[in-house]
């Protein structure tokens, strides 16, 4: 076994670019499904709140099923499975332009907005319902009552979620290795298996996504603060 | 397609439950369930002690829980799997199975999540429950052991519970080290069959779901049972007027 250098991982070109790459590709979904779990989490929320029976068993549904199945095994089904069943066109092309990252914010994506969908729904039902009235009273529509009233008040209340879920999303980016997407923790795999410099690998890694972790932990604390009123606990 | 599931089902069920016990190691939802239940339970005694450390008035236990913690909570439970499947056969100087360090890998990971329920649990009971043990006559650790504890761990029951769901959908990654359970049962099938990936994810998944929906569902009736009792018997109008 060969002593302990981080520099022999670092300051080689080629393994510090594939580390950058993946720490890249990483953010990409991550960024990537965030947006999209936030644009369908708040469309769930909308339906759910919609007075049809039909619409919120639906959304009940859709939650349930992504709450309890586990996040590999979506994307397992959605990169192996639902893929098979597209037209062989869609799945040359898919094949073409880098398929499986598309699956990987799809899954991802999907599965998030059940959780951000209900971080929201508990926020909103944290309120009041004297708000609602009072907002209605003084002369705001629903839509005008949602938007200055009730919205800002649910944020508040459901960012610590909002927050805490964001971290999960981000840590499970690293599953997409599972459906060979080249992101951090695969090329972990592959620096490992071409330095042999295990310890050193997953030590860079595992600092980069912690630092990220962390990250995103500290700016939520910080927009908690900045957005909290004062005297209110 | 509805037929072709069920005819997978039908060929493989024994495969899905129990992998390829007897002749090899026993895998799929048994060993799921199994790697989940010893999990939990290993990683409970684990979860107070730390709970208990970030709780402490001495800095030495309170500052290594907290980074332990943070750490945990911070990084992929995948690197955490790589971590101990290239520390632990270094620690032991032996070969370790997959089962043995995926275990290893959820005790450490649960065990942290569970800590952060279990010091909620301890931190939502009335300040006063502890005032008044020590005022009995009861040290810190008899106060704990015998008043705090008992209160905030049946509080936490269907925390628990949430926790167990999550470790089953955890145990999920030993795919990656190919510990044999479920998903990678599936896999096995899927590679077999090649021609009919959608029909077994779709069995895969669920399975999973019918697994941890009903353990959800369980979760929130203990909930309800718990509230209702911890609310205590429904006050007479004239005290809540009093109350008030």
């Amino acid at each position: 076994m060969k002593g302990f250098d981080l520099t022999a991982v670092l300051l080689n070109a080629e393994f510090s670019s594939m580390l950058a790459r993946g720490l890249v590709m990483t953010f990409v979904i991550a960024v990537g499904s965030w947006l999209l779990a936030m644009v369908l989490g708040i469309v769930l929320l909308i339906v759910r709140l919609l007075p049809s029976r039909l619409a919120g068993g639906a959304v009940a549904a859709y939650i349930s099923y992504h709450r309890n199945v586990p996040t590999l095994v979506q994307l397992m089904l959605w990169y192996f499975g639902i893929s098979s069943l597209l037209p062989d066109q869609l799945q040359g092309w898919l094949g073409e332009h880098n398929g499986e990252v598309i699956f990987a914010i799809i899954a991802l994506g999907l599965c998030q907005a059940a959780y951000f969908s209900e971080d929201l729904r508990s926020g909103l039902r944290s309120i009041g319902p004297g708000q609602t009235e009072a907002a209605r009273a003084l002369g705001h529509g629903y839509f005008g009552a949602m938007r200055y009233v009730l919205m800002p008040q649910a944020l508040r209340n459901a960012l610590p979620a909002l927050v805490n879920h964001t971290v999960s999303l981000f840590k499970n980016s690293s599953l997409a290795m599972a459906i060979g997407v080249a992101e951090l923790t695969q090329a972990v795999k592959e620096v490992e298996n071409e330095s042999f410099r295990t310890f050193e690998t997953y030590l860079i890694a595992t600092i980069l996504y912690l630092a990220c972790s962390l990250l995103i932990m500290a700016g939520g604390a910080l927009l908690g603060r900045r957005t909290s009123l004062a005297g209110a606990r | 397609m509805l037929f072709n599931t069920i005819e997978i089902v039908r060929d493989n069920w024994l495969l899905l439950l129990i992998g390829q016990y007897p002749n090899g190691p026993l895998g799929g939802i048994a060993a799921t369930l199994i790697l989940s239940v010893l999990g939990i339970v290993l990683a409970f005694p684990l979860a107070v002690l730390v709970a208990l450390a970030r709780l402490s008035r001495w800095r030495m236990l309170r500052l290594p829980a907290t980074a332990l913690v943070y750490i945990v909570r911070g990084v992929p439970l995948l690197m955490i799997i790589f971590w101990v499947y290239f520390l632990f056969p270094l620690l032991i100087g032996a070969n370790v199975p997959g089962f043995a360090t995926m275990l290893c890998t959820l005790v450490l990971y649960e065990g942290t999540f569970l800590s952060e329920v279990v010091r909620a649990g301890i931190e939502a009971l009335p300040g006063g429950q502890m005032d008044a043990a020590r005022a009995l006559g009861h040290s810190y650790p008899r106060a704990m052991r015998f008043v705090i504890l008992p209160q905030a761990l049946y509080n936490m029951l269907p925390s628990m519970l949430s926790q167990w769901v999550s470790t089953i959908k955890d145990t999920t990654l030993g795919y990656v080290i190919n510990v044999p359970e479920l998903t990678f049962a599936a896999n096995q099938i899927n590679n077999r069959l090649l021609t009919k990936p959608f029909e077994v994810f779709l069995i895969l998944a669920l399975t999973y779901y019918v697994v941890c929906f009903s353990l959800t569902q369980l979760a929130t009736f203990l909930e309800r049972g718990i509230t209702t009792r911890r609310a205590g018997p429904p006050m007479p109008a004239q005290a809540l007027v009093v109350a008030q």
